[in-house]
């Protein structure tokens, strides 16, 4: 039993970190800041919530998994609300997404920001 | 670097780094004050105050180069006087030597804390931390006499005006899930600093955090219906008072200034009271000046915009 909740959990620990690590591979590796905040949001939600799953594993029943869990619900809601203001905000002060086409970038054109 | 709010990033991003750095060193409550004092208000107030001024810095027309001289004969001056010191982490330094052995051994009979370092901070160095607190008390009324700006207008409808992010309909709806969670933690904070990482100085900043972002998401008017103004001044002294006044009760019981063993009939216990008071003491002004000068600063805003319009 207790080999397979150590399985299980290295499972959720090994991807969390994957994604972190492509999170800040992207982070490092975009073009435009549309993309890399989309990089970042990742390593947050996805990547700290599967460490975190993982590491409730390794706590098993008890005080330390009630905290993980709170950890967990706070880092979800803080962590994609400040992506989605940080989004905003740049598109607001008149910031616009890349575009790939033949082979280049260009900033999308047409009205990207929206009304205050 | 001339855009200043770079320069407070990078700021709140170094103070994160060296609270990483702290945890590393085990020396968990530093690391937790860093990161809710340095990397969490400080960059909040000084992101307020680049409200006020203008985001880049203007060009010095001086040439800064005895400036420079001056900071590097001083900076290789330190890093000289360090040679002196015993290496980081020897057994022989006199801090091994005789202090701290005996705050670690005794400190369970004498004070009765789980948490040395609270025991530390508001027992033995009981005279430091009141100094700390009066410290912050005196940045609390220095902003208060720079930013002399009363608030009492005869128009009314100057406040009536929203605040920046009302229309932010998602921030408000995960703020107003939050916030009770943040001021419930700043309250644990406050009151487990005895037994884990914690105590008056982070409990303070969160909580004053957590009304920050109510003041930022729902208007001044609005949180100050709940955090008056007078009564905030009259909390940041209070704070100050609670804590010097039970160095006072100490004394009229008949021990020393903040010898908190005369408090109750067990030394023990006299230990835990005076603790606990001289940390909700502390905590009460911490809260207290950060709010008043996030409130001061936001004010200023508020009535800059209200007279261009």
């Amino acid at each position: 039993m207790e080999l397979v909740i150590d399985i299980i959990s290295w499972l959720f620990l090994i991807v969390g970190s994957f994604f972190c690590l492509t999170g800040g591979l992207g982070l490092l590796r975009f073009p435009d800041f549309f993309s890399r905040i989309h990089a970042a949001s990742l390593t947050d939600t996805l990547g700290a919530s599967l460490i975190l799953i993982g590491l409730m594993f390794q706590a098993g029943w008890g005080l330390v998994m009630a905290k993980l869990l709170l950890i967990l619900l706070f880092s979800l809601l803080a962590g994609t609300t400040a992506s989605h203001a940080m989004a905003k905000a740049a598109l607001k002060s008149g910031l616009k997404p890349l575009e790939f086409k033949k082979g280049v970038y260009k900033e999308l054109s047409g009205e990207t920001s929206s009304k205050p | 670097m001339r855009d200043l709010f770079a320069v407070v990033m990078l700021g709140g991003i170094y103070s994160l780094l060296s609270a990483s750095l702290f945890l590393d060193l085990d020396a968990v409550d530093v690391a937790f004050t860093e990161a809710s004092v340095g990397a969490g208000i400080s960059t909040l107030l000084l992101l307020a105050s680049l409200k006020l001024v203008s985001r880049y810095e203007r060009r010095t027309r001086y040439k800064p180069a005895l400036a420079l001289g001056v900071i590097v004969v001083t900076g290789a001056l330190l890093i000289y006087g360090t040679l002196d010191m015993p290496h980081f982490g020897s057994a022989d330094a006199p801090a091994h030597q005789h202090v701290a052995p005996r705050y670690l051994e005794d400190s369970m009979e004498e004070v009765g804390v789980p948490n040395v370092v609270t025991s530390v901070l508001a027992s033995y160095r009981g005279y430091d931390t009141l100094g700390e607190t009066l410290v912050i008390f005196t940045a609390g009324i220095g902003v208060l006499s720079l930013l002399l700006v009363s608030q009492v207008t005869k128009d009314e409808s100057i406040k009536k005006v929203p605040a920046d992010m009302q229309q932010q309909i998602i921030l408000r709806v995960v703020a107003k899930m939050m916030l009770p969670l943040i001021l419930l933690f700043a309250l644990y904070v406050q009151f487990h600093g005895d037994y884990g990482p914690g105590g008056g100085f982070q409990a303070g900043v969160i909580f004053a955090a957590g009304v920050i972002l109510y003041t930022m998401l729902f208007g001044l008017s609005n949180a100050q219906r709940v955090f008056k103004r007078e009564i905030l001044e009259l909390l940041t002294a209070f704070g100050v008072l609670i804590y010097a006044g039970v160095g006072v009760v100490c004394m009229l019981l008949g021990g020393n200034f903040l010898d908190y063993n005369v408090l109750r009939h067990d030394p023990v216990h006299g230990q835990h009271l005076g603790i606990l008071l001289v940390e909700l003491g502390v905590g009460i002004t911490v809260a207290a000046v950060m709010i008043t000068i996030f409130f001061k600063f936001t004010w200023r805003t508020v009535k800059h915009k209200y007279i261009k319009e």
